[in-house]
């Protein structure tokens, strides 16, 4: 069945951090609120809510939540539902969003998400974190996320014969990357914080699982995201600037333990980024930036390989030569990305869409991207177990 | 079709033996156990005991644990690849894991199982069987 044209209406986030004051049901209502607030539509345009939250049994003591959300925000008795997916979690629910109006079941629905990982605390956060590995067979051994990233660069360093030592300094540049954008960010954890990291900076923090030391991952964070969606056709009549869905995809894997080295090359990545690719009728080459799933430093040059912008282990020199900076060919992360930015998890895929469809309209105005028309998003739930990616654009797709 | 719980993979493993399936159609090993063959999802498995020795692939050293974990910290969790094939996760008795750095990376170990008490959110609510890993030769 042909699928018709989808667009983007309006976007919105909150500020990314600690948010003790704010319930999940607060940070997606004020999220909502602001893409609402652009898109130029009554309350009663929107058929359906798509919510994406990973914990929120754990931080909160909340389960069933989509159903709240609605009803609290002035969407009572639309259907709702939520979506687990790990930090994957609303870019699922954007998926779903996405085929349900593409496929002509809905015309405008809203999708988001909501987390606070940081009110919840170092242990509850990172214990609520491990729920995304392998519950038995992973978690007996303690194996928290960070700690699967550490098992990842180490054999990235054994794979492609770096060094761990020199690796870690290239990784280390991701780090000071985000941060940098991140810093510049009004909408970041890191707003005015860490904008000028050295290398020895990010080797010397602490160590949290060796090899990687606190600046080479991603904060706690509390936050929400949201974004309307509509047909291209609806929404061409109700705004000037819609920002359309080109191509999206998605795939998955078992456990680490039975991808085994195929860890390092992210296949379900691969696979859900040519999914997108050729449903975009787009290559690689036609993407002028990307916000990728940097949850450590590691994680970023894994990602930039694996979706075919540059080879099997020559990620890390990419960030080294300059290419994924933002004056480079394919600046990666220019909102900071999850290390400068922040990860509320269940709230970060709405986020990076969050962060295209400004930089696309050109609304991005402290780390621009120049005469950026097409732009990706990657997020990865769990230890590489759920993979999606999404191209946007801001004309129809060809 | 065989199957074996994991309670039962747990209680061998504490015997110091590693149990799995060995799939009757294409050959391969499939360690931990799960309904199918991990290589060619064939559902027409015996049960196997594997040989117990396997090489690091890869490990880390924790020093912030999630709760439930802080009193082990510090802890290596390294993954094996068995002499049959599959991977498996656990613990890698050593100290100075940091120090060696990937030196370790390819060494022989054998493997045993060690009881821990379990946690609010593990799925076995008695106890808490990690594989571990003892290193053949000494650093």
């Amino acid at each position: 069945m042909d699928k018709r044209d989808v667009a983007v209406l309006g976007v919105g986030q909150t500020r990314f951090g600690y948010h003790p004051d704010k319930t999940l049901v607060d940070l997606f209502a004020e999220a909502f609120y602001e893409a609402f607030s652009e898109s130029n539509i009554e309350l009663k345009d929107i058929e359906a809510l798509y919510y994406g939250n990973f914990v929120g049994e754990m931080t909160d003591g909340s389960a069933n939540l989509s159903g709240f959300i609605a009803d609290e925000i002035g969407l009572k008795g639309i259907p709702a539902r939520r979506y687990e997916a790990a930090c994957a979690s609303s870019s699922v629910a954007f998926r779903e969003a996405y085929l349900a109006v593409a496929h002509g079941i809905y015309d405008c629905v809203v999708v988001g998400g909501s987390e606070r990982l940081y009110n919840a605390g170092t242990a509850i956060g990172t214990r609520a974190l491990a729920t995304a590995v392998d519950g038995l067979h992973e978690m007996t051994a303690g194996l928290t996320f960070p700690g699967v990233f550490a098992l990842a660069a180490r054999l990235y360093s054994k794979k492609y014969e770096v060094p761990m030592d020199k690796l870690h300094e290239k990784m280390a540049l991701v780090s000071i990357k985000n941060h940098k954008y991140g810093a510049i960010n009004p909408k970041a954890q890191f707003y005015n914080k860490f904008g000028d990291l050295k290398v020895e900076d990010v080797l010397n923090s602490k160590v949290i699982c060796s090899p990687l030391t606190l600046f080479d991952c991603c904060p706690m964070t509390d936050g929400g995201s949201a974004v309307i969606l509509a047909s291209a056709d609806f929404a061409e009549d109700v705004v000037d600037n819609p920002v359309y869905v080109l191509g999206t995809g998605q795939s998955g894997a078992g456990g680490l333990f039975r991808q085994r080295e195929d860890m390092v090359r992210a296949i379900p990545r691969k696979k859900a980024a040519e999914m997108a690719f050729k449903e975009a009728n787009l290559t690689p080459k036609d993407i002028d930036f990307v916000e990728i799933h940097d949850c450590f430093t590691i994680a970023e040059i894994i990602a930039t390989e694996a979706m075919g912008f540059f080879e099997y282990g020559k990620g890390a020199d990419a960030v080294a030569e300059g290419v994924t900076w933002i004056d480079g060919e394919l600046p990666v992360n220019p909102d900071g990305g999850l290390i400068g930015k922040g990860h509320p998890v269940g709230a970060t895929g709405t986020s990076q869409i969050y962060s295209v469809v400004k930089q696309l309209r050109g609304e991005f105005s402290y780390n621009p991207v120049k005469n950026a028309e097409i732009g990706m998003t990657d997020t990865l739930g769990g230890d590489f177990g759920t993979l999606v990616n999404v191209i946007l654009g801001i004309h129809r797709r060809r | 079709m065989e199957q074996v719980t994991f309670k039962e993979f747990y209680d061998f493993l504490l015997e110091g033996k590693l149990l799995g399936l060995k799939c009757l159609d294409c050959g391969a090993y499939t360690c931990p156990p799960k309904a199918v063959c991990d290589n060619c999802g064939s559902r027409n498995l015996e049960r196997a005991e594997l040989s117990g020795r396997g090489r690091i692939a890869t490990f880390t050293t924790t020093y912030i644990a999630p709760a439930g974990y802080d009193k082990e910290v510090p802890y290596t969790v390294a993954m094996v690849e068995l002499e049959e094939g599959p991977w498996i996760v656990g613990r890698l008795e050593i100290e100075n894991a940091d120090e060696i750095g990937q030196d370790l990376i390819g060494e022989e170990v054998e493997i045993g199982g060690k009881e821990y008490p379990t946690e609010m959110f593990y799925p076995d609510k008695k106890r808490r069987v990690v594989p571990v890993f003892r290193l053949l030769r000494t650093f």
